[in-house]
């Protein structure tokens, strides 16, 4: 520990900057969702968004149940089978 | 056929070479093999090879077509990978052990018959088994004993399916077999055993995180994707599959979002990805068989790829927990290159191998009207980035500080991961390669602008989330503790069995030794101590009380008498009389005698 060089991720100030361009990405993406006409196979596909919503709200609800649902009925110490 | 042998052979009999060598030149020897191996795979002619015939039974050693040949190829190619990963290991469990599963993993996709299939799947659990008993630790051996004990079940299935079906239909041949009659229904269990079905899928949770460094790397390769290869290859189209393969993609990965251990972690991931093959197989069109054997070639890679990015962590910290782990970007920079690598591709970023073949299986899914299989599958696909493709990275490269100064990996594991990450770029950036070798024509054209948008979406708002519950400070923290799973009904459930039999049984035993073997011996040896003397006694009590003499006491003529007989001034004869008397009055007794 006795390293005190900065690395890129020690200053803040790249981190906001990272995440800056990844909410500017996002942003991007779904605008350009209106914009670009595509068709695939579901009806649901046509729908503006459809991907990006069903990714947040998709892994929003993979993490409140694992933690919230899951965890609790699982979770046991780390010796439960020792 | 003369310029090329079974291509088993090649690795299990080479394996037991490599004890004997001396250490300059085993590694060279170790490299040679695979090559050789792949060489010797390319000249094999398509259709029947090395055919055997013993007893009434026809083996068939070299069934080759072009599903065979592509599951071939990349077993060959993993296992070059994996031992120049492993060449600093020095350790000859691991190589033999790695040698002969590979061999026998080829051994089961290269069968034409049942009965060889089933003797190289039996070889692939032995020679896995060691895999996991060379960590050498008391977690380890646990976990090879309840692996050994659960494929063998799983062998004995398909080993009863195999004749069964032989007897029904008078064919050992692999080939199409689908689900009609008892014989194919065990057979369909044997395989999705292996192939980590759920309820099933414990064996696979619970070894493979137990295992060597190498050795997990070696195992993520060939078990459950010989077992892919088996159904593709007898119940193709088969629906069941499309059912059980949509749960093997969903449920893993709610466990991997709360697992520690990042080689668990990545076990969930397998069966995840694995999910999306059985789906494919189930499906059962070109399209989506194609599409599960591509996924299975690209999974093989960037599954080991990850093993190996983890591994190498393992080994320079000596830890595989989140909660040990975190800013080894700082140490090992490159190591944590090739992780992102092999995050982006089983997450499915375009032009990284995953988004070539995954949406294969989606699309056919689609195109099938199968709109529960798309969405699980679309979760499915969200999640996996979630868990395997930022949390793997983010908790061991980035996240806080654990504050571990190491070493970058050694040079063969940086080389090893190195061909592994550059063949998750090509194959994702010219998918034709992948698509020339694979089982059916393929008309399929992954990058759309659709395809590519849409993914796009989809990954970056499911590490939207996980940027938003993370600052949020809603992401569930990495906890030093254990998940349950279906195995606790047999490390648990089994142990209370066990409790009960120990107590019932031995309770029994316990309390048949307590009244008869001590307590009657006792009794017997109470009886005959002083029993005559006290029979005796009953007649000469009344004399002695006459007489007036001192009965009671230390020093009375009772005592003294117990004594006597005690020392067996009389005993001896006294009991011989006193049996005599019992005679005879049974005599009387049961003869009625006068």
């Amino acid at each position: 520990m006795s390293n005190h060089k900065k690395y890129l991720w020690d200053k803040k100030k790249n981190i906001v900057t990272l995440l800056r361009y990844f909410f500017g990405i996002c942003v991007f993406l779904f605008i350009i969702d209106f914009i670009v006409p595509y068709k695939t196979h579901m009806p649901w596909e046509k729908w503006p968004g459809f991907y990006a919503i069903y990714g947040l709200v998709a892994c929003v609800i993979l993490v409140l149940v694992s933690k919230y649902v899951l965890r609790p009925l699982v979770e046991r110490e780390e010796n439960y089978y020792d | 056929m003369i310029n090329s042998i079974p291509p088993a052979l090649i690795f299990i009999l080479g394996a037991f070479a490599i004890p004997l060598l001396p250490s300059r030149l085993k590694s060279g020897y170790m490299l040679l093999l695979p090559l050789l191996g792949m060489f010797n795979l390319l000249n094999i002619p398509m259709g029947t090879n090395f055919v055997i015939h013993f007893t009434d039974y026809t083996l068939i050693f070299g069934e080759m077509d072009r599903l065979s040949r592509i599951f071939g190829i990349i077993f060959h190619l993993i296992s070059f990978i994996t031992i120049i990963y492993i060449l600093h290991f020095r350790n000859n469990t691991e190589y033999v052990a790695g040698f002969v599963y590979a061999g026998c993993a080829l051994g089961v996709i290269f069968a034409g018959d049942l009965i060889s299939l089933f003797f190289f799947w039996e070889g692939l659990t032995v020679g896995s088994m060691f895999l996991i008993l060379a960590r050498q630790t008391k977690k380890a051996t646990g976990a090879a004993y309840r692996y050994a004990l659960i494929h063998s079940a799983g062998g004995l299935l398909l080993l009863a399916g195999i004749i069964i079906h032989g007897k029904e239909t008078g064919s050992y041949d692999v080939g199409y077999i689908g689900l009609n009659g008892l014989g194919s229904y065990l057979i369909f269990l044997g395989f999705g055993l292996n192939c980590a079905w759920p309820v099933f899928h414990t064996w696979l949770t619970d070894a493979y995180p137990e295992a060597t460094i190498g050795g997990t790397v070696f195992l993520s390769a060939f078990t459950t994707k010989t077992a892919v290869y088996a159904l593709a290859r007898t119940f193709p189209g088969e629906d069941p599959l499309i059912w059980i393969g949509t749960a093997m993609a969903a449920f893993p990965i709610f466990y991997a979002v709360i697992e520690n251990d990042l080689r668990r972690v990545l076990a969930y991931s397998l069966i995840n990805q694995v999910g999306f093959m059985v789906v494919g197989i189930g499906i059962g069109t070109h399209l989506a068989v194609n599409g599960a054997v591509a996924h299975a070639f690209n999974d093989v890679i960037f599954k080991g790829l990850l093993f190996m990015s983890v591994g190498a962590v393992m080994y320079r910290t000596g830890k595989v927990n989140a909660t040990d782990l975190g800013g080894l970007y700082k140490s090992m920079p490159i190591t944590c290159g090739f992780c992102i690598v092999g995050a982006a591709s089983i997450s499915a970023f375009p032009l990284f191998s995953a988004f070539i073949s995954k949406s294969m299986v989606m699309s056919a899914a689609a195109d099938h009207g199968l709109w529960i299989t798309w969405f699980t599958l679309l979760f499915a696909a969200a999640g996996v980035f979630h868990h395997a493709g930022i949390k793997i990275p983010f908790f061991t490269f980035f996240g806080h500080d654990a504050g571990h100064r190491v070493k970058e990996a050694p040079l063969n594991m940086l080389i090893a991961m190195g061909l592994a990450a550059f063949l998750c770029i090509f194959i994702g950036s010219f998918p034709r390669a992948l698509y020339s070798i694979l089982p059916f024509e393929v008309d399929y054209q992954p990058y759309t602008l659709g395809h590519v948008l849409g993914q796009l979406q989809l990954l970056f708002f499911s590490a939207m989330a996980f940027t938003l519950l993370l600052l949020a400070g809603i992401y569930p923290a990495e906890k030093r503790s254990l998940n349950m799973d279906i195995d606790v009904i047999y490390r648990k459930g089994f142990a209370v069995l066990s409790m009960m039999l120990d107590k019932g049984l031995n309770g029994l035993n316990s309390w048949a030794n307590h009244t008869f073997a001590i307590g009657m011996t006792e009794k017997l040896s109470y009886f005959f101590k002083d029993g005559p003397a006290r029979l005796c006694m009953i007649v000469l009590k009344p004399i002695w009380e006459l007489s007036s003499a001192r009965i009671d006491g230390p020093r009375g003529l009772e005592t003294r008498f117990l004594k006597k007989f005690r020392i067996s001034y009389f005993s001896v004869a006294s009991t011989g009389i006193l049996v005599l008397v019992i005679f005879l009055l049974l005599l009387f007794n049961v003869f009625k005698l006068p």
